[in-house]
């Protein structure tokens, strides 16, 4: 065996993407290629199969009939809770909030703590990197309490400035939100820091784990976080589902966020008293086909392996940005020492709409605009970015049809 | 003056000479370049067309009966786009502007355009030249 083989990682490509049936469709008469994971990611059919299944065979309502449907899906549902608690390695599994997805999430916490805990005066410390899903939430809580949302500065490389961030931190700052990976320029966050740093202080941390939890192990009881958001749809999962991780203690002290059926423990119209956890946070009927058919991608992950995973689209990543460095005129936008398989790049003065409607035209699916991020891309002063996000699913052939696709766009508006 | 359907049957003719969607990008390109600009005092915020992915400056102004249209985009197919619908629309009254139905787009593959995820694409465009042929006929009146 040589040198390079001993590298190669155990990830055997082409028997994965089988397992994606969408990866075989053409778009455009071209094959499908996919970069835009960082969005969302393809579902397996073990997914796909699960949500049909839970239709075909096992719909009911969950948390309430006595009848057999009802128990047989209750269980269906709270085994995912349980898979949930182990994949990001959580004490227990009450711990675990089912929601819509990372952006409900935060809004939950945004809203619950703004309530009890956020005063006029007050401060909320998020980072120049953050999703509009992390800054609007906390800034509808900072006008209605007048109190401040104060930002974490980033370098020009796209990584935070840990010193700012140390001065910001203050008796006013009620809690610290950021970004585990920025999805728009695939910074890795040095949140274990961050969070020992506002925990010095007595202040609770919120991690945005949207992008990180699929490309990487999440231990929130190693980081220490007060409280961890993420999507099921990133991971390879159904759309609709995300979730809560919080620490029981903080979980208890505020309160529900919405409220309804299965939330409460007693209801007359004087005074309503709500239920334990989780079921306080959970209002409603949820998405039980998508929470079931979540469970079926938490075990695709971890028959492939999370170490496996990273190795491989390490290597992709690194493949991808040596290539794409060939491209003349390329700018990438993010060069953070710890970086994600997520790549934003300028071609020149090309729009970034131009070039993604022509790779489009070439079966090329990449993000172009300002990701939901336009606060980061005013401070690189660019209207957006072309980004290519990769999966384990992706290939070396794809990252060189992108890098063709690339030198196509620049012939057509030179 | 042709008609707008006129017009539009001539742009139809034009983009069947291309087979492929290359040679039409690159043709919408080439047009991107002929844009009647706007002036740079009329590419103030209330002028852009605000969108997701690229911005759009529009401005119509009338002469006699007629309304002129000028735009500019940060994007060049944008900027073709908007400038085959300055091709048709502009120099009609503004009755024929509000009336019409455009049927070229569709009919010469750029169909796409027309979906609502293209935000910023040719229907806020559309409706945009639509809105000023109807606050500038008032002003005629």
């Amino acid at each position: 065996m040589t040198a390079v083989a001993q590298h190669k990682t155990v990830l055997d490509v082409e028997k994965v993407r089988k397992d994606f049936p969408i990866l075989s469709r053409k778009v455009n008469g071209k094959p499908l290629v996919y970069f835009d994971n960082a969005a969302s990611s393809q579902k397996p059919q073990s997914v796909i199969d699960a949500t049909n299944k839970y239709y075909s065979f096992e719909n009911a309502n969950i948390h309430r009939g006595v009848h057999t449907l009802s128990q047989e899906a209750t269980s269906a549902y709270e085994v995912v809770r349980e898979k949930v608690r182990a994949f990001i390695n959580a004490d227990k599994s009450h711990e675990i909030i089912f929601t819509k997805g990372t952006t409900d999430s935060i809004n939950l916490v945004a809203f619950s703590i703004g309530r009890t805990n956020v005063n006029e005066g007050d401060e909320v410390l998020i980072s120049a990197m953050e999703h509009h899903s992390n800054i609007v939430p906390w800034q509808m809580v900072c006008e209605e309490k007048k109190a401040t949302l104060k930002v974490i500065p980033i370098n020009d490389d796209g990584e935070l400035m840990m010193d700012e961030f140390r001065k910001l931190l203050s008796k006013k700052t009620k809690i610290v939100a950021v970004t585990h990976i920025s999805n728009s320029l695939g910074t890795v966050n040095p949140v274990k820091e961050i969070i020992a740093a506002a925990h010095e202080k007595g202040i609770p941390v919120l991690i945005d784990g949207a992008q990180a939890i699929h490309h990487t192990t999440v231990d929130v009881k190693e980081l220490d976080c007060d409280f961890y958001a993420f999507s099921a749809h990133k991971m390879y999962g159904p759309t609709g589902v995300g979730v809560l991780y919080g620490k029981e203690e903080l979980l208890n002290a505020i309160p529900p966020y919405q409220g309804g059926g299965d939330m409460i423990k007693t209801v007359t119209f004087e005074k309503t008293t709500y239920n334990e956890l989780p079921h306080k946070f959970e209002a409603g009927t949820p998405n039980i086909a998508g929470g079931i058919a979540f469970g079926a991608a938490i075990d695709y992950i971890n028959s492939l392996g999370f170490e496996n995973i990273s190795a491989y689209e390490h290597e992709l990543t690194e493949y991808a940005l040596q290539e794409l460095k060939t491209v003349p005129g390329i700018k990438f936008i993010g060069n953070a020492k710890e970086r994600a398989s997520v790549i934003s790049f300028l071609l020149d003065n090309i729009h970034p709409y131009d070039a993604g409607v022509i790779l489009d035209k070439m079966g090329i699916a990449v993000r172009t605009g300002h990701h939901c991020t336009q606060p980061l891309m005013d401070r690189f002063r660019i209207p957006g970015t072309v980004r290519a996000s990769f999966a384990f699913y992706n290939t070396k052939e794809e990252v060189d049809v992108l890098v063709k696709g690339l030198h196509k766009v620049i012939d057509m508006f030179k | 003056m042709a008609t707008i359907k006129e017009i539009e049957e001539t742009i139809v003719e034009e983009f069947g000479y291309y087979d492929d969607w290359m040679g039409k990008y690159e043709y919408i390109i080439e047009l991107g370049k002929s844009l009647p600009l706007v002036d740079e005092k009329y590419k103030t915020e209330e002028n852009l067309i605000k969108g997701c992915q690229s911005r759009v400056w529009l401005y119509a102004e009338l002469e006699g009966d007629k309304i002129i249209y000028t735009a500019d985009s940060d994007a060049i197919i944008t900027k073709g786009i908007i400038g085959l619908l300055i091709r048709v629309l502009s120099h009609q009254t503004p009755d024929d502007i509000i009336n019409t139905n455009l049927s070229f787009i569709d009919r010469i593959g750029l169909k796409e355009h027309l979906s609502p995820t293209r935000s910023n694409g040719l229907v806020s465009m559309i409706k945009q030249m639509k809105l000023y042929a109807l606050a500038l006929k008032t002003k005629m009146l």
